[in-house]
């Protein structure tokens, strides 16, 4: 069983809800982003999503957008990524998904990447902007290299699609919670428990939710409906506040700490 | 089926597609399904070449510049007089026919991007036609060089939004646009303005532009009784270009498409993705030829006209590259900035500097061509806009 379905596993055996927080890697530069990845581990993330920096981030607003540009400015590519990633793993268990655009992906190789990746302890990978057959293509290539391809759906999914991807996806499904781009919204829309509701009707994946959310009290929300809630902007948009300020990982580490009250305690709530 | 039409999946060969995310492929497969059903439709037919002939002024004549066909001494050269048309671009027929599809399909929101602000110019214009709410997303770099087409647009009532990512040029206009319709689906139309973009538009945008190569090729057979022996149009995205070749597709005609060769051949310097190594990749939207670095991260592109500064090209013309059907060539900001000048000053008419790339190259081959070949170069669009660049240009120049 891959490390993510693992994971989902003692959750669900423990009557707990997931916690995934996102950063972009290299932002400000990859030490930070290792020290801030085993602060987040060590806090009782579930899964990291790293975000590999692309020049054109199309689905995401000006947080991450501004984020993957510090990353970029310091020359941070997908070898660097990976590498990124064999040190967290060397250091700690955690599932690592990588969240990127497909063209830096596609220059690397896909197969080439799926190799690289899985050997150096990445468990998924999201690819923002590949669908149907290009995705189905891609989820191949991953399978056989023991990576799950992990999906996006959104409320604008037709229950047709939302099967469809569901049979070629791995790991679980990542709802997005509204249309839109990423980042922090002060409330979550009913849009995502309506869209986790409708991928239960068709597979047994564990469905994350993500986009938008930023408080401990929209995470509870999303808990009560969903198995995991993604948190990437609010995380970001502390990083950056921190880095004029210094000492990075350990300022994201009580801004997390402060947005996960409940963390100790969802084996009794749930 | 012709080879020169997409598969069912949008893809020429190996070029185009759909490259989203996941949230745009309910709003993309409703465009496809609402357009494939009034490509055939001979009532959206009518209204079509109604508004084409009495709003846009269409047909545009084929002109010969019989001075500039002198001084060069070589083949004949036509001009498809697309700055005749309406808002003075042949942008205005696209903006057409996708404002009437956006109005069968009940959306009541417009967004487009504009680089050189002639397409911003053309939904402005549309909008205001119909009525609808209209908001342009325009880099501030562009901004700044084509200040005249931002008045334009805030004349004709659109609310124009400067974009300051990147390097605040079409490319992030484009990427601003996408990420307003991600967040807006449900009752905006995003006019994308050029044969690029996630499919169906590269086949959209070519259709509606490709009445410039049906009206050329009947005009030239009516006048010379044969085809002509090439054509030539620059190439940003390439809806001009793609407008004026598909009609003469399976023609025996040479065709050239000139892309924007910039201040140098250093990847940064120019907007050459054929010419000056670009390679195969996925921005957004489509699969095609990408100006990047190793990593897969989208080069900065630079050409003396906003309307060519472009990163990517439309996947048609990457497949029509690969098949050698249409060969591709570079003007630079020099060579395009004396074709300004010299179509200027021999035929009273002055081009757009996105169009001087055309012009240039044609400068360029009429000479190698016997007087009794012929060629048509697409004059996509007028200068007014640029006159104030040029200057700029020059004053620089002059100081150096």
């Amino acid at each position: 069983m891959s490390r993510i379905a693992s994971r989902f596993e003692e959750l669900r055996s423990a009557g707990r809800k997931g916690f995934i927080p996102f950063v972009s890697a290299g932002d400000p530069d990859l030490e930070t982003s290792f020290r801030i990845v085993l602060a987040l581990a060590d806090l009782g993330a579930d899964i990291i999503e790293l975000g590999v920096p692309f020049s054109d981030p199309m689905a995401d607003g000006p947080t991450i957008q501004a984020s993957s540009m510090r990353a970029l400015a310091n020359g941070v590519r997908l070898e660097d990524v990976i590498e990124l990633s064999r040190q967290i793993r060397e250091s700690s268990e955690v599932p690592i998904v990588l969240f990127s655009y497909l063209n830096p992906l596609y220059q690397y190789g896909l197969e080439r990447l799926a190799h690289d990746a899985a050997g150096s302890g990445i468990d998924g990978i999201l690819v923002t902007d590949a669908v149907d057959e290009e995705a189905a293509e891609i989820g191949a290539i991953f399978r056989s290299n023991g990576l799950d391809l992990i999906s996006l759906i959104a409320p604008t999914t037709s229950d047709e699609r939302l099967a469809k991807i569901a049979a070629n996806a791995n790991g679980f499904l990542y709802a997005v919670s509204r249309a839109g781009v990423t980042g922090a919204r002060s409330e979550t829309s009913s849009a995502a428990e309506e869209l986790v509701r409708r991928a239960r009707a068709v597979t047994d994946l564990p469905v994350a939710v993500g986009f938008g959310i930023s408080t401990s009290g929209q995470i509870e929300e999303v808990w009560e409906y969903a198995d995991a809630a993604v948190v990437g902007s609010a995380i970001v948009a502390e990083i950056e506040r921190a880095i004029s300020l210094g000492n990075v990982p350990e300022r994201v580490r009580a801004f997390v700490g402060s947005l996960l009250p409940a963390v100790a305690n969802t084996g009794t709530e749930n | 089926m012709s080879r020169y039409e997409p598969d069912e999946r949008g893809y020429w060969g190996e070029f185009g597609g759909r490259f989203v995310p996941e949230t745009l492929v309910a709003p993309l497969d409703e465009l496809t399904e609402n357009y494939l059903a009034l490509r055939d439709d001979a009532e959206f037919s009518r209204e079509f070449l109604y508004y084409l002939r009495d709003f846009a002024g269409r047909p545009t004549p084929l002109y010969l510049a019989e001075r500039l066909t002198e001084k060069l001494g070589g083949a004949r050269i036509f001009l498809k007089r697309e700055d005749l048309t309406h808002t003075g671009a042949h942008k205005i027929n696209n903006a057409i026919g996708q404002i009437l599809l956006a109005r069968r399909m009940g959306k009541t929101r417009i967004i487009a991007e504009t680089g050189a602000g002639q397409h911003g110019v053309a939904t402005a214009t549309v909008c205001a036609r119909f009525g609808l709410e209209c908001v342009i997303y325009m880099g501030t770099e562009d901004i700044r060089r084509q200040e005249l087409n931002v008045f334009r647009m805030r004349m004709l009532g659109a609310e124009v939004h400067g974009v300051d990512s990147g390097s605040r040029t079409l490319k992030d206009a484009i990427n601003e646009s996408l990420r307003d319709w991600v967040t807006n689906v449900r009752d905006t139309y995003y006019l994308l303005g050029s044969a690029l973009g996630p499919h169906p538009y590269p086949l959209m945008v070519r259709d509606f532009q490709s009445v410039i190569g049906r009206e050329a090729r009947e005009q030239f057979l009516e006048r010379e009784g044969s085809l002509p022996d090439a054509l030539v149009a620059c190439v940003g995205g390439g809806s001009n270009a793609i407008g004026l070749f598909h009609a003469f597709l399976e023609d025996d005609v040479r065709m050239i498409g000139v892309e924007a060769g910039g201040s140098g051949d250093k990847l940064g310097m120019h907007a050459a993705r054929f010419a000056a190594g670009g390679h195969v990749g996925i921005l957004q939207g489509t699969k095609s030829y990408v100006l990047q670095d190793a990593a897969g991260q989208v080069a900065a592109t630079h050409s003396i006209s906003a309307g060519l500064d472009y990163a990517s090209i439309g996947p048609e013309h990457a497949y029509l590259r690969a098949i050698g059907r249409v060969e591709y060539a570079s003007a630079t900001d020099d060579e395009a900035l004396a074709a300004f000048t010299e179509l200027s000053s021999t035929e009273g008419i002055i081009p757009a500097l996105e169009t001087a790339h055309g012009i240039a190259h044609a400068i360029k081959l009429a000479p190698k061509l016997s007087p009794e070949a012929a060629m048509i170069v697409n004059l996509s669009g007028r200068g007014d806009k640029d006159l104030m660049s040029v200057a700029e240009y020059e004053n620089g120049r002059a100081e150096q």
